[in-house]
C-alpha cells in the first residue's frame, strides 16, 4: 500500500517505541524475567514436592490460585466487553485506547487459566478432560467457554492489528531487524488497504466485536456458576453470575485506567491519551462502583437479614477473623473510588488512577473473601487441631506464582507494544479522515 | 431368596452373605465362580483336578476350569468392574447415635484397612451440638453415598461415580485433582492427597477403586463403604470394628440391616427410632441414616477418654467451652 505523508509522520512519531529499547526498559524487562524465574522455581517446588507446599488443605482446597484465576479472567472479560462496545460507539477519542484494551483482554486471558492449572493436582492427566469429558460438569462448560473466548479474542486482536502491520511493513524508514520486517509482511497477509479489503475487514471486525461481547458474558457467567451451582452457603446464590460480571467490569475498568496511565507516562503519549479518556473511564468506573456496591450489599444483606444458620456462621467469620479485609474490600474498595469519582473537582488524571488502583486491589480482596472464608465454614464444623487445616494462609509458593502471573502480564504487554504501536496508527488516520470529511460537509 | 427371608431368625449374617453372593452371580460367570469357589475351598471341598463342579444359587450344577476361578478376597476388581456395582443391591448404613461413646474403633478399623495415616480419616467422629441448649452428641461421619451426589455431578472426568448399588466411588487413576468435588460436598467427606507418601508406591496390591489402596498423590479419596468386604458378604470395617454395634449396614432392597450382632428390618428401625438423614434439606438424598441420640447408653463424657490431640478438636463446641469455663475439663 502507498503510504501518505500522515502515515509516515505517525510511524516516525511512534518509531522510538518500536525501534529501540531504552536502558530503563531493559532493566524493567530484566526485573520481570527475574520475577518469572522465581515463579518458575516455585512451580518446580510445587510439582516436585506436591501441593502440600501451598497453604491449601482439605477444607480450603482452593486458595489464591483460584482467586487470581477469577481476577484475571474477569479483567479479560471486561476488556472484551468494553472493547466490543467501543467498537460500536462513534467517538473520535476511542482509537487511542482500543489497542490497550484489546491487549489487556488477550493477555489476561492467557495469564488467568495458568492459575487454574496450578490448582490442579495431576497436571500429567490434563488430557483426561478431553479423553473422558463429562458435559454435566460446570468445569467442562468453563473449559469450552474459556477456550472459545480465547480463540475469539485472539482473532479479534489480530484483526485490529492487520492495518497497522501493513503500514509497518511498508514503512521503509523504520530501522528494524529484517526478521521483523518479514514477520510484519507475513502477518499483514497481503493487506493493501484497498476499498474492498477495508470494507471486508471492517465487516469481520464488527461481527467479531459483537461475538466477543457475547462470548465474554457466557465465559464469565459459567465461571460464576462453578461457585454458585454448589451447595456452599457463601456461594449458592442466584445473583452470582451478574455479580461476577459487574465485579469483572469494575476491576477491568480499573486495570484499563492503570494501564492508560502507565502507557501515557512511560511513552509520553499526552497527545493521544488525554484527560477526556480518563474522565470518561472515570465516569464508567463511577457507575460500576455503584453497581458493584449495590450487588455486594444485596448479596450480604440478604444473608444477614434471613440469617440461616450456615450463612450466619459465614458472616460471623467475615466480621471477626476477616473484619479489616471485609472493611477494605467492601467499604473502602467501593466508597473511596466512588467518593473520588463523584466530585468533579477530584476528577483529574492522577486521582482517577488512584481510585482505579483502590478499586482493583479492593476487588481482589473481595474475591478472596468470597472464596476462602466460605471454604473455612463448611456445613459441618471443621474439627481439627492442625491450624493449617482450619485456616488458610497462602505460602511463599503461592505469592511467588501470583507475582509471576502479574510479571508475565507486564512482560507480554511490554513486548507487544514494542512490536506494534500501542496507539493504532490506522485508527488515528481513520478518525482524522472522518473529522475532515465532516468538516468539509459543513 | 424368598425362603431365606422366611426364617430370618437363623443366622442373619450368613443370609446377608448369601444375598450378596447371589447378586455377584449376575455380574459374570467368573465372578459367580470365584465367589462360590472360595466358599468351597473354605469348607474343604475343592477338587484337585483341572475342572470344578459348582452349585449355583439357582440350583444348577456347572463345571468350570479351575484356573478360571478368582479367589475372593484376593480377586482383583478392575476399575471398569467397580463402576458397575453389585447388582440388585442398594446399600444403606444406619448409625445409632444413642450408642456411640467416641471409642474411635470405627476410625481405627477404617484407617488400618485403608492404610491411612493418623490424621487421614475416612470416618470422622465429630462432637455436635445443634444449638446452645441442645444436648451434645457424638457423630460418626462417613461418606453419605448420596443418591443425588453433588460431587459426581461436578466431576469433569467421571473419576468419581455413582454405582447401581448406591455406592459412590473414586477412581484415582482417572482423577485429575481439580478438587471441585471437595468443594461441592456439603458433608466434607472428601480428602486430598497433598503430597507424595511412601505408601503410594506399595504396589503389592493392585489398585482398585473398591479398596482405595494404594492412594495416589494429587488425587481425592474418601470413604468407599468397603465394597471389597461387601463382595465377601462381610460388613464394612467401621461397622465390624465398633464394639457398641453403633453402625448397621445392609441392603435397602431387601430391607435388612445388621451391625453384626443383631439384624433388623431397615424400614422398621427408621420408623420406630425416628431415623433421619443429615442436611436433608439440601436434597442430596444420603444413604447414611442416623438414629437420634435419645435414651443414651453412655454419658457423653465417656467419649472424653481419648488422646489430648483428639479432645482438642472439640474445643469450639459450646458445651466443651462451658465445661472448661467451670473448670470441669
Amino acid at each position: 500500500m502507498i503510504l501518505n505523508n500522515r502515515h509516515k509522520e505517525l510511524v516516525k512519531e511512534f518509531s522510538p517505541m518500536l525501534e529501540s529499547t531504552s536502558k530503563l526498559a531493559k532493566i524493567w524487562m530484566g526485573f520481570l524475567v527475574a520475577v518469572l524465574l522465581v515463579g518458575f522455581y516455585a512451580f518446580i517446588v510445587q510439582v516436585s514436592q506436591g501441593h502440600g507446599v501451598t497453604g491449601m488443605r482439605d477444607n480450603v482446597v482452593w486458595g489464591v490460585f483460584i482467586i487470581n484465576f477469577i481476577f484475571f479472567v474477569g479483567i479479560s472479560y471486561s476488556g472484551a466487553f468494553i472493547g466490543g462496545v467501543l467498537h460500536f460507539i462513534d467517538a473520535p477519542w476511542k482509537h487511542s485506547v482500543t489497542r490497550i484494551i484489546e491487549i489487556i483482554t488477550v493477555l489476561s486471558l492467557i495469564v488467568g487459566p495458568i492459575f487454574i492449572l496450578l490448582c490442579i493436582g495431576r497436571l500429567d492427566r490434563l488430557h483426561y478432560l478431553f479423553m473422558y469429558p463429562r458435559i454435566q460438569s460446570p468445569i467442562t462448560w468453563d473449559i469450552i467457554a474459556i477456550m472459545t473466548d480465547l480463540v475469539g479474542c485472539f482473532i479479534y486482536l489480530y484483526l485490529t492489528f492487520i492495518p497497522d502491520l501493513a503500514i509497518l511493513r511498508d514503512s521503509d524508514d523504520l530501522k528494524i531487524a529484517p526478521w521483523r520486517k518479514k514477520l510484519y509482511t507475513f502477518l499483514a497477509i497481503g493487506y493493501q488497504d484497498t476499498d474492498e479489503q477495508r470494507a471486508r475487514l471492517h465487516k469481520i471486525t464488527k461481527t467479531m466485536s459483537a461475538m466477543i461481547i457475547a462470548l465474554a458474558i457466557v465465559a464469565y457467567t459459567v465461571l460464576a456458576w462453578i461457585f454458585s451451582l454448589t451447595l456452599q452457603p457463601g456461594w449458592n446464590s442466584s445473583i452470582f453470575a451478574p455479580y461476577f460480571i459487574i465485579a469483572g467490569l469494575y476491576s477491568g475498568m480499573g486495570i484499563i485506567i492503570i494501564c492508560m496511565y502507565l502507557v501515557r507516562r512511560i511513552f509520553k503519549l499526552e497527545n493521544y491519551l488525554k484527560t477526556i479518556h480518563f474522565t470518561v473511564a472515570g465516569f464508567v468506573l463511577l457507575v460500576l462502583s455503584m453497581l458493584f456496591g449495590y450487588f455486594t450489599f444485596s448479596e450480604y444483606f440478604a444473608r444477614w437479614f434471613s440469617h440461616k444458620t450456615h450463612d450466619q456462621a459465614l458472616l460471623d467469620t467475615l466480621f471477626t477473623r476477616y473484619f479489616w479485609e471485609f472493611i477494605f474490600a467492601n467499604y473502602i474498595g467501593v466508597l473511596v473510588p466512588f467518593g473520588i469519582l463523584f466530585f468533579k473537582k477530584f476528577r483529574n488524571i492522577k486521582s482517577i488512577t488512584i481510585a482505579a488502583v483502590i478499586a482493583v486491589v479492593g476487588l481482589w480482596v473481595n474475591r478472596y473473601l468470597m472464596v476462602v472464608p466460605t471454604l473455612e465454614t463448611p456445613y459441618l464444623p471443621i474439627q481439627d487441631t492442625r491450624e493449617a487445616f482450619v485456616h488458610y494462609s497462602a505460602t511463599w509458593v503461592e505469592y511467588a506464582l501470583s507475582f509471576a502471573g502479574i510479571a508475565l502480564f507486564c512482560l507480554l504487554f511490554t513486548v507487544i507494544v514494542k512490536f506494534v504501536p500501542v496507539i493504532p496508527i490506522s485508527g488515528i488516520i481513520d478518525s482524522e479522515k472522518k473529522t475532515t470529511t465532516t468538516t468539509n460537509d459543513q | 431368596m424368598e425362603d431365606n427371608k422366611k426364617d430370618k431368625n437363623t443366622n442373619r449374617r450368613n443370609f446377608l452373605k448369601l444375598g450378596l453372593m447371589s447378586s455377584v452371580t449376575a455380574i459374570a460367570g467368573t465372578s459367580l465362580v470365584s465367589s462360590l469357589a472360595s466358599e468351597e475351598e473354605a469348607s474343604g471341598h475343592s477338587h484337585p483336578a483341572e475342572k470344578m463342579r459348582l452349585l449355583t444359587t439357582d440350583g444348577t450344577i456347572v463345571e468350570v476350569d479351575a484356573k478360571n476361578i478368582n479367589k475372593y478376597p484376593e480377586a482383583h476388581i478392575t476399575a471398569d468392574e467397580s463402576r458397575k456395582g453389585i447388582p440388585n443391591k442398594h446399600f444403606v448404613m444406619v448409625i445409632d447415635l444413642a450408642r456411640c461413646k467416641n471409642a474411635r474403633k470405627c476410625v481405627e478399623g477404617c484407617q488400618k484397612a485403608h492404610k491411612l495415616d493418623t490424621n487421614e480419616e475416612f470416618m470422622k467422629v465429630q462432637l455436635m451440638q445443634d444449638n446452645e441448649e441442645a444436648s451434645p452428641y457424638w457423630l460418626p461421619k462417613p461418606c453419605m453415598h448420596c443418591d443425588q451426589p453433588p460431587c459426581v455431578t461436578v466431576c469433569p472426568t467421571g473419576a468419581t461415580f455413582k454405582r447401581e448399588d448406591g455406592i459412590v466411588l473414586i477412581d484415582n487413576d482417572r482423577c485429575i485433582g481439580c478438587k471441585f468435588c471437595v468443594t461441592s460436598c456439603p458433608y466434607s467427606a472428601r480428602q486430598f492427597n497433598w503430597g507424595h507418601k511412601d505408601k503410594f508406591d506399595d504396589k503389592s496390591q493392585p489398585y482398585s477403586p473398591e479398596t482405595s489402596i494404594p492412594a495416589a498423590e494429587g488425587t481425592v479419596m474418601k470413604c468407599d463403604f468397603c465394597p471389597d468386604m461387601l463382595r465377601q458378604g462381610k460388613l464394612p470395617h467401621c461397622a465390624s470394628s465398633c464394639p457398641m454395634g453403633v453402625i448397621y449396614f445392609g441392603d435397602k432392597n431387601e430391607d435388612i440391616v445388621t451391625n453384626g450382632d443383631e439384624t433388623v428390618r431397615f424400614s422398621e428401625l427408621i420408623k420406630e427410632r425416628g431415623g433421619y438423614r443429615h442436611l436433608e434439606h439440601l436434597g442430596t438424598k444420603p444413604n447414611v441414616y442416623y438414629l437420634p441420640a435419645v435414651d443414651r447408653q453412655f454419658p457423653l463424657e465417656r467419649g472424653f477418654n481419648v488422646d489430648e490431640e483428639i479432645m482438642d478438636r472439640y474445643k469450639d463446641v459450646p458445651y466443651i467451652k462451658d465445661l472448661k469455663k467451670q473448670g470441669k475439663l
